[in-house]
Formats: structure tokens, sequence, C-alpha cells
């Protein structure tokens, strides 16, 4: 069991109110993600809900009880770090086994959990050897596999794919997704890449300033963003955004418009534009068109779509994709 | 660039590096070869450099004259004394200033450190009255005291600075893993600051060793570690300098052995981290 | 960065450090202050009640206050300029590329680890000693009369058993600093065409500035409480009795404790003086 609820959950550090008040009600099982730009508070919330910070105001629950003021080592959480942060000195089998023995469990049932965790995380050919010794990835695991053996209530993730490299990290992600299928426990993943967000999450909260712009699922964040920001931060390429002569057309203050949501065309079109750098990436290929109208726009084009820099190119917003918002950035 | 030197130009270095090197450890290396001599070799004229007579005698007799031992033994329990004590109460209060930093953690440190600038002799009289009213002088209880509190405050400089380099979220790692106060120092930190542990111990023993005007001050037939024995040859009917020799490189063997393995802390410990 | 109870806990952990600190500083402090305002004899008379700042009039009107401050002032910089600038050519010899460079830095460190009591010991006896000292028979080898070094030129000598003992510690520091020098800096400068003498004086030298610095400071702090060096050669006579010399011999031989007490926060006052500017330094170091 896992569910976690934060109420009215207020932290400041000195003068500087780092999380305003948050409200969120997490549901056992779920694979929520905390997305937003560096220093929005992501961090500061995972740490909160660990324990590894206080609460200025406010409340925790996990699965009702009342944490708030509870130690992390009673609040049966697990943590995987940034840096991993394993124990240098140990093996990776004593890494994983610690956790264990600080809950004063017989050394037979520590070796049968570690050597099960192992085998969930291919780690059995490295059980003796030290954290210095083994790869990014392999750390990685072992930080896993450190969090897993305890069977928490939930698991905390700290932006654990930043050190690795391109290739790796997508690896990971499907392993942490796999991972989340198989145990089918809570987890709160923290991260500032909107992808891992989009493609791991049950539900991503986009923080900004502390504040929660958004809880829903990928595909709300994506279809029915809340505001501007939202809109701004989930996608990629980034949503384009148009304010003036077009988005009094709709009525509003600016429209945004996805570069996916575009028709192109070399003939005719509702902007007339020139293309600026054309990316060419195989499947898609994305071009930076400068408008007389609508400004700078980011657009999908299929691979096969061949222009180059200078020419003149047609492109029509698909009319139902069209997002309006108003002054104060809300969406419409 | 390192390969840009030739083999001449290094072959000249060496040459005066040696000479300056042999140059200022000619002090110490006279001394011990003085210390097997015979005191008439040890004065003779001109000086006998390598070939002269062997002899352990004067090993022998300053044993059996002053009873080096029993410095000896007190020397290794003020100064192991001291350091471990100072050991043991700086570890917490070093992990405190490292990973839970507060606004006044910088004042602290720089006040402990300005404890050690206080000039001994200053307080002298009242050390010195406090002892005989607590009957502490030319005790070895009192001497390791007095030491540990004047070496306290590099105690806690050096293992702060050690414990700083060790990332914070390894600490928080083992109170997620459940681990307690107590646990997380035991087993997390203490064994991965291991090796400054270490050369913080090794560094304070070798000053508390090598302390001499508390020990010379407050130690007279009981408590004296080995400078105050070695104080003791500098009356004139203790002038003969195989003997002489003898003691002291009885007093300096052990920690010239100790101060070449902690040579590379030296520069940190003693600049108080300001030198790395 | 941390919660309510592991701040609290934190405190609790560092207050035995901080109270046998501040009972260390404090205790004494307060009690040689109070003896420093009193006629306070133990063998004639004992305490004699309040003189206010007699005693502080007397010990720096005394016939031997400004004498101690004077070799008090020649030791700490003679030893100092030694040390400097030796240990600024050891640490540059170091730190060319050489065999054995191990063992030759183990060679000139040793000295740091000897005893002060030794060494004062085997330099007043073994080297110094005018009829079998080491240094007579080499005056005799070149027909020239030995010096009596203690007696003679006594300060000079405690200067060179002094910065004997404290060369390494320069030395050490030194070499540690001008190793984390750039050598793209020097190549760079070596490009742009600057002889050797020029690197080393705009670009080695700057660079050494901190660390000498700091070297003044730290050994400034040892050298103006060396006790054992003159305790063991010379006893004070000869004109060697440094300020706290002066004090030892109020405090303990004469047994006039007002007046030593007096010297003391004379003694404290001017510590305190180099201590500030080291914190400074120190200081500004943490927060980097």
């Amino acid at each position: 069991m896992g569910s976690i609820r934060l109420e009215g959950v207020h932290k400041a550090f000195g003068n500087v109110n780092v999380i305003p008040n948050v409200d969120l009600d997490i549901k056992d099982g779920e694979f929520v993600v905390f997305v937003g730009p560096s220093g929005c508070g992501k961090s500061t919330l995972l740490r909160l809900i660990a324990g590894l910070e206080d609460l200025t105001k406010g409340r925790i629950l996990i699965d009702e009880q009342n944490v708030t003021n509870a130690p992390p080592a009673k609040r049966g959480l697990s943590m995987v770090f940034q840096s991993y942060a394993l124990y240098p000195h140990m093996t990776v089998y004593n890494n994983i086994a610690f956790p264990l023995k600080m809950a004063e469990m017989d050394k037979a049932t520590i070796d049968q959990k570690v050597r099960a965790a192992a085998d969930v995380l291919n780690l059995n050919d490295y059980l003796d050897r030290r954290p210095g010794q083994l790869s990014g990835g392999q750390r990685q695991r072992v930080a896993i596999g450190r969090a897993i053996v305890r069977e928490p209530s939930a698991f905390l993730f700290d932006e654990p794919l930043s050190n690795l490299d391109a290739a790796l990290r997508v690896n990971m992600r499907l392993e942490i997704t796999e991972l989340h299928q198989k145990l089918g426990a809570t987890m709160i993943y923290v991260t500032h890449d909107q992808v891992e967000a989009m493609t791991m999450a049950d539900k991503i909260v986009v923080l900004q300033a502390g504040n929660v712009e958004q809880f829903g699922s990928p595909l709300e964040l994506y279809n029915k963003p809340a505001n501007r920001f939202v809109a701004g931060f989930i996608g990629s390429p980034k949503m384009n955004f148009v304010a003036g002569a077009p988005a009094a057309e709709h009525g509003v203050h600016e429209i945004g418009v996805r570069p996916e949501h575009f028709d192109l065309s070399t003939t005719d079109g509702k902007w007339k534009g020139t293309v600026g750098v054309a990316e060419h990436l195989g499947s898609d290929t994305f071009l930076h068109i400068k408008t007389d109208v609508a400004g700078l726009l980011t657009v999908r084009a299929d691979g096969e779509f061949g222009v180059k820099h200078g020419d003149t190119v047609y492109v029509t917003p698909n009319p139902d994709k069209i997002y309006k918002f108003n002054e104060a950035g809300l969406a419409v | 660039m390192a390969c840009a030197v030739t083999n001449q130009r290094k072959a000249v270095n060496t040459l005066i590096a040696w000479a300056v090197g042999l140059l200022i450890f000619f002090p110490i290396l006279w001394t011990i070869l003085t210390s097997f001599k015979t005191e008439a070799q040890a004065i003779s004229d001109p000086p006998v450099f390598l070939f002269f007579d062997w002899t352990l005698e004067n090993y022998a007799v300053v044993q059996e004259r002053s009873d080096y031992l029993r410095y000896l033994i007190n020397s290794v329990i003020i100064a192991g004394g001291s350091t471990i004590l100072g050991t043991l109460i700086a570890i917490p209060a070093a992990w405190s200033m490292a990973f839970v930093p507060s606004k006044r953690t910088k004042d602290i440190l720089l006040w402990m450190l300005s404890t050690k600038m206080l000039p001994a002799v200053g307080v002298l009289y009242p050390i010195y009255l406090l002892f005989i009213q607590l009957g502490l002088l030319d005790s070895r209880f009192g001497m390791v005291i007095v030491l540990m509190l004047i070496n306290l405050p590099i105690i806690v400089w050096m293992l702060y600075t050690y414990f700083r380099e060790i990332p914070g979220e390894i600490l928080e790692a083992a109170r997620m893993d459940g681990a307690n106060l107590r646990n997380e120092i035991l087993y997390v930190l203490t064994p991965m600051a291991v090796p400054g542990i270490a050369s913080t111990i090794l560094l304070n023993f070798i000053l508390a060793w090598n302390e001499a005007f508390w020990t010379l001050n407050l130690t007279a037939a009981q408590a004296a570690p080995l400078t105050a024995f070695i104080a003791s040859y500098s009356s004139p009917e203790g002038l003969f300098y195989a003997k002489l020799s003898a003691a002291s490189t009885m007093a300096i063997a052990p920690i010239l052995i100790l101060g070449w393995f902690s040579q590379k802390q030296l520069v940190r410990g003693l600049t108080f981290g300001a030198v790395k | 960065m941390a919660t309510q109870s592991s701040r609290s806990a934190a405190r609790l952990m560092m207050a035995p450090a901080v109270i046998l600190l501040l009972g260390w500083m404090l205790v004494p402090l307060l009690m040689t202050l109070w003896f420093s305002f009193r006629a306070y004899l133990p063998l004639r008379g004992g305490d004699q009640g309040f003189v206010g700042f007699d005693n502080y009039v007397r010990f720096v009107t005394s016939s031997a206050f400004w004498p101690s401050i004077v070799t008090t002032l020649a030791i700490v910089v003679g030893a100092l300029a030694i040390c400097i600038i030796f240990g600024v050519l050891l640490a540059i010899l170091l730190d060319q590329q050489m065999w054995g460079q191990g063992v030759v830095r183990i060679l000139i460190i040793a000295p740091f680890f000897v005893m002060p009591t030794v060494s004062a010991l085997v330099w007043k006896n073994i080297f110094m000693d005018p009829v079998n000292g080491l240094f007579a028979h080499l005056w005799r080898f070149f027909g020239a009369d030995p010096i009596i070094w203690l007696s003679d030129i006594p300060v000079a000598s405690i200067i060179l058993i002094v910065s004997w003992q404290w060369l390494p510690f320069a030395t050490l520091i030194l070499l540690t600093a001008i190793q984390s020098l750039d050598t793209e800096q020097l190549e760079a400068a070596e490009m742009d065409g600057a002889p050797v003498l020029k690197r080393f004086w705009f670009i080695v030298l700057p660079h050494l500035g901190r660390a000498i610095t700091i070297v003044i400071l730290i050994q400034t702090i040892f050298l103006l409480s060396i006790f054992a060096e003159i305790f063991v050669t010379t006893g004070g006579a000869f004109g060697t009795r440094t300020l706290t010399y002066l004090i030892f011999q109020r405090v303990l031989e004469s047994q006039n404790v007002g007046l030593g007490s007096a010297g003391g926060v004379y003694a404290i006052i001017l510590a305190n003086i180099v201590a500030i500017f080291l914190m400074r330094i120190v200081g500004k170091n943490l927060d980097a």
C-alpha cells in the first residue's frame, strides 16, 4: 500500500517561499512524475515527502497515517538519488543489504532478499564488487536494488537518470517503467526532462516556482494544458505562441499551436513564411519558419518534405488544435 | 612539458636536491651516527663519519640510567590518550558542522581556531594553579586532558575538511535506509572517512608527542614524557655526546617513522584546510 | 538543508567540544585577568590585594621588557625571513623533475618531526659547542677561531635552530601551492617569450602570495611562543629572553604571578592581532 497525500504543504528557507502551498493526492500504485524547470521546487517537494526536510506548514499522510513529523526511516519509503549515493566502502551485496541490516532482519532472510533483488536487476555477477568498479548503469541498478529490497510503500526517484549518457538513459527509462509494472508500487519520480515525464508517468505534476501548475495524465496535459506554462513545457519541440492579430481572430489574448499541428504547403495556406533552418531528423523534419503575421514558428513536417533554407512555404494551423489563452495565461 | 626535460637537466636537479636534502637532514643523521659511537669517538677531532667501532652500549646505558621506557610509556599514553579522546569528541562535532551547517557554523569553527592561538604562557599560572588544586600536577591524566584541549581545534578542523568531501546524499541515503544517527555515523560516515580520520589521528599524535611547553611545566617525576626526559640532559652532568645522541634518537625515532606516513596530511592539518 | 531533529542532534553533538573549549579558554583567561590586577606573590605574602594597572605599568617599564620585545621580534622576523626565502627556493627545487624525489622530500621534512627539546639539545651540544661541537671542528679545520655560538651570537643561533625546525613546514606548504599552479599558464608565458626569472617574478611568486601569507601568519603564532628551544639552550641568558620566556620567568621562577599575568595579557593581545589576520584568510577560504 502506498497512497500519499499532501495537505497545504508549505516550505520556506528563511524568507524564501520555496513551496507556497501544495495539495496533492497520489493513489496507491501510481507512477507520478514531478516535472518542471530547475529551481521549481520539485526536488524540495520530494525531500519533504522523504522526510529529509521539515515542513514549514501543512501535513503529509502516507496510507492515511500522518507522517509529517516522522523521521525518514519511519516513513517506509525508499529513495534513489541523483548521484546514486552508494556506500563506497561496501560491496554491492552489502549496499543492497544495508537497509535490511538496519531493519535488524536475520542473516538468512537478508541473503534471500538481496539475491532476489540482484536477480531482478541482473546484478548477480557483481555482488562482490564495490561501487567504484561499476559502470554508471550498474551503479544505477544497485541504487534501485537497495531501494526495492525494503519493499517500501513507495519509491522516490530524484533525477536518477541525469548522470547517464543518452542511450543508457532510454534503456533505464524502460527498465524503471517495467519495474513499476512488476512491483505495482507507488513511485514518485522527479525530473526536469519532459520526455521522461511523458513516457514514464501515469500522472504528471507540473511545477513552477513551487506551485502545482497542473496535475493529470500525460495526455491530459498534452491535450488540455491548464495554462500557457504547461502548454509550453509539455511537448517537444515547444508549442508556438502567437499573440496579436492572429489571436484576436479567435477573440483571445494569445493562441498556441504545437509544431505537429500545422499543415504545410509550398503553394498556399494561411500564413506565408520563409524557411530559416531545416533540421532533418530522418523520420521528421523540423522547420524554423519566419512568417510575416505570426512571427517565428517551429513546424514539424514529415521526413520527406523537401525544403531548404530560403524557400517560401505556407503554414496553416489545424483549427481543432489551437489552444487559446487569456491575458493571465490561463487556457480558455 | 614533462618530456621536454632532458636527462641532463634532471641529473643536475637530482644532484642539487639530494645535496640540499642531505644538508638539511644532516643534524638528524649525525645524531643517529653519534649514538653508535663511543664517547671518545663522539668528540674526536677530526670527527669520524662512518668508520668507527659501532656500539650499542650507549642505548643500554641510557635505558639503565634514566629509565627510558618509563618516559616512552608516558609519551605514548599522553600523546595517544589525548589524540583518541580528542577524536572521539571531535567526530560528532565535525559531523554537525559538515552536514548540518548553520549560520553560526563558520563562527564556531573560527572561534575554535582562535583558542589555539591563545599563547600558552599567558594562561600558564592559572592552569598550574588549577592543576595543583585538582591534584592533576604531574599526572598522566592531567596531561592527556591538557594536550587534548590544545589539539582539539586542529582535530575538529581536519575532520571537518575531510567530512565536507563526503557527499551529503550518501548520509541521506543511509537515513532513508532506516539508519538512525548512531548507525549513520558508525556504519556510513566513519568507514568512509577512515583515511581522513587516520591522518588526523597521526598528525595530532605527532603534535602531542612533541609538545614541549605544558609537558615541561606541568610534569615532574611521575608523568614526564620524552620531551622532559631529553630536557633533563641539558644539565651539564648529562653532557656525554654519544649518550645524548642515543637518548635523542630514541626520543625521535618513533615519530620520524610516523611522520613519514603523515607528511601528505601535514599541510592540510596545519593550515586548517587553507592550503590543500 | 536539514530537518529540525537533525539540527537539534547537531547542536547536541557539538556541545561537548564547544563547552570544553569554552571552559579551556575562559577559565584561565579570566584568572589571568584577575591576577594581573593584583599583587600576587605566592611565596612572598600571597595575594596582597588589588593594585589596579600597576602590574601592567611595571611590566612595560621593567628593564627586561623592551629587550624581550626586541629579541622576540628578531627571532620571529629572522626565522620567518629564512623560512620564506629558503622555503620558496626549496619548493621550486622539489617541484623539478628528478630521481628519488620522494626520498628528498622526506629528508627535507624530517626536522619538523624532531621534538623541540631534542633539536635544541642536539644543536646546542653536538653542533654549537665551542670545544667539541661539529662547527668548532669545522672552524678549526679552516684555521679559524671557533665561534662561541650561544653566548657570542645567541639570538642568531636560536634563529638558526628554529629555522631548521620550521623550514620544512614552509617548504611543504609552498610546494603544495606551487604544484597547484596551472602549468599551462607557465607555458603560455614561455610562448610569450618571458625568460625564467620573469616567469618566476610575475607568475610563480604572485601565485604563492596566499601560501606565503599563510606561512607567515601560522609560523608567527608558533614562533611567538617558542619555549623549549630557549629553555634548553640558554635558559633566557645572553639576551635571548623573549616575551614568552620573560613571562615564564616572572610566573614560575620569581613567582610574581600578578606581574607575569599582566605580561600574559600583553602576549595574548599580541597573538590576537596576528590571529585576526589569519582568521580572515581562513574564513574567506571557508566560504569558497
